[in-house]
């Protein structure tokens, strides 16, 4: 018999915490990125592109990306765990979508610092 | 204790169609429906952020693709997604630094974010989408 303690192990915890986390970070960036397009109210392609120029707001995009993926993964993982029961299905799920959002994350990467 | 009230014989009704979900059940939801959205959304709003950077040219082909009626109907739907996640989600970090746990404490901050959100997706709406 498998005599395993589940509680105060701490399964999902760093998970638990790291989709709070990404949640404040992209929170916070939302407000910035509402200040900013307000106050520079980009209408032409060169203030466009001059917000995302900007070293700051460079670094604070690809902050709010990662977040974006991180959180994705934690949230679609919850998904396919809940609603999708044949094991073998399930991991392909998650492997799918593990798949993509690091290929987003590349394109991420690629389009901040290509442009 | 814990096995016990487990054990303890409970009343169920789990006939889902008369089940009447209650407004934090409605938001719960939604914030995770809207999640799924955007997550799918993803590939198509990297490639048009992509091709707001990329050239002039390509930024006014962006300007036309979010200015046709349909699209800013769809944007419109997807900035509602945002707000209600963004919303709903600040009200869970809340609820996970026990704020607001009481029933009634709970369909009150449900209600504010119903209406926060819809406020917040019509001002962007009018000012970037019309």
């Amino acid at each position: 018999m498998v005599n395993r303690i589940l509680v105060g192990a701490h399964y999902g915890l760093k998970d638990w915490i790291i989709q709070r986390a990404t949640a404040i970070v992209m929170a916070v960036y939302t407000l910035i990125f509402l200040v900013v397009v307000g106050a520079v109210g980009p209408d032409t392609f060169e203030a466009w592109r001059g917000i995302f120029a900007n070293g700051f707001m460079k670094f604070a995009t690809f902050l709010f990306f990662v977040s974006v993926f991180y959180h994705a993964w934690i949230g679609i993982r919850d998904i396919w765990m809940d609603y999708v029961k044949p094991d073998g299905l399930r991991l392909l799920m998650m492997i799918a979508t593990a798949a993509v959002l690091v290929g987003y994350a590349g394109w991420a990467v690629q389009i901040l610092w290509r442009m | 204790m814990a096995e016990l009230a487990i054990k303890k014989k409970r009343p169920k009704n789990l006939d889902l169609p008369t089940i009447r979900l209650p407004l934090p059940g409605i938001l719960s939801i939604i914030h995770r429906i809207s999640g799924a959205a955007m997550f799918l959304l993803l590939p198509f709003l990297l490639w048009l952020f992509q091709s707001s950077l990329t050239s002039p040219e390509s930024f006014a082909g962006v300007k036309a693709v979010v200015g046709h009626p349909l699209a800013k109907i769809i944007l419109l739907g997807l900035v509602w997604f945002y707000m209600h996640h963004f919303c709903a989600g600040i009200r869970y970090l809340l609820l996970d630094l026990h704020k607001g746990v009481e029933l009634e404490a709970a369909r009150l901050s449900s209600k504010i974010v119903f209406v926060v959100s819809i406020a917040l997706t019509l001002i962007i709406g009018a000012r970037v989408l019309w």
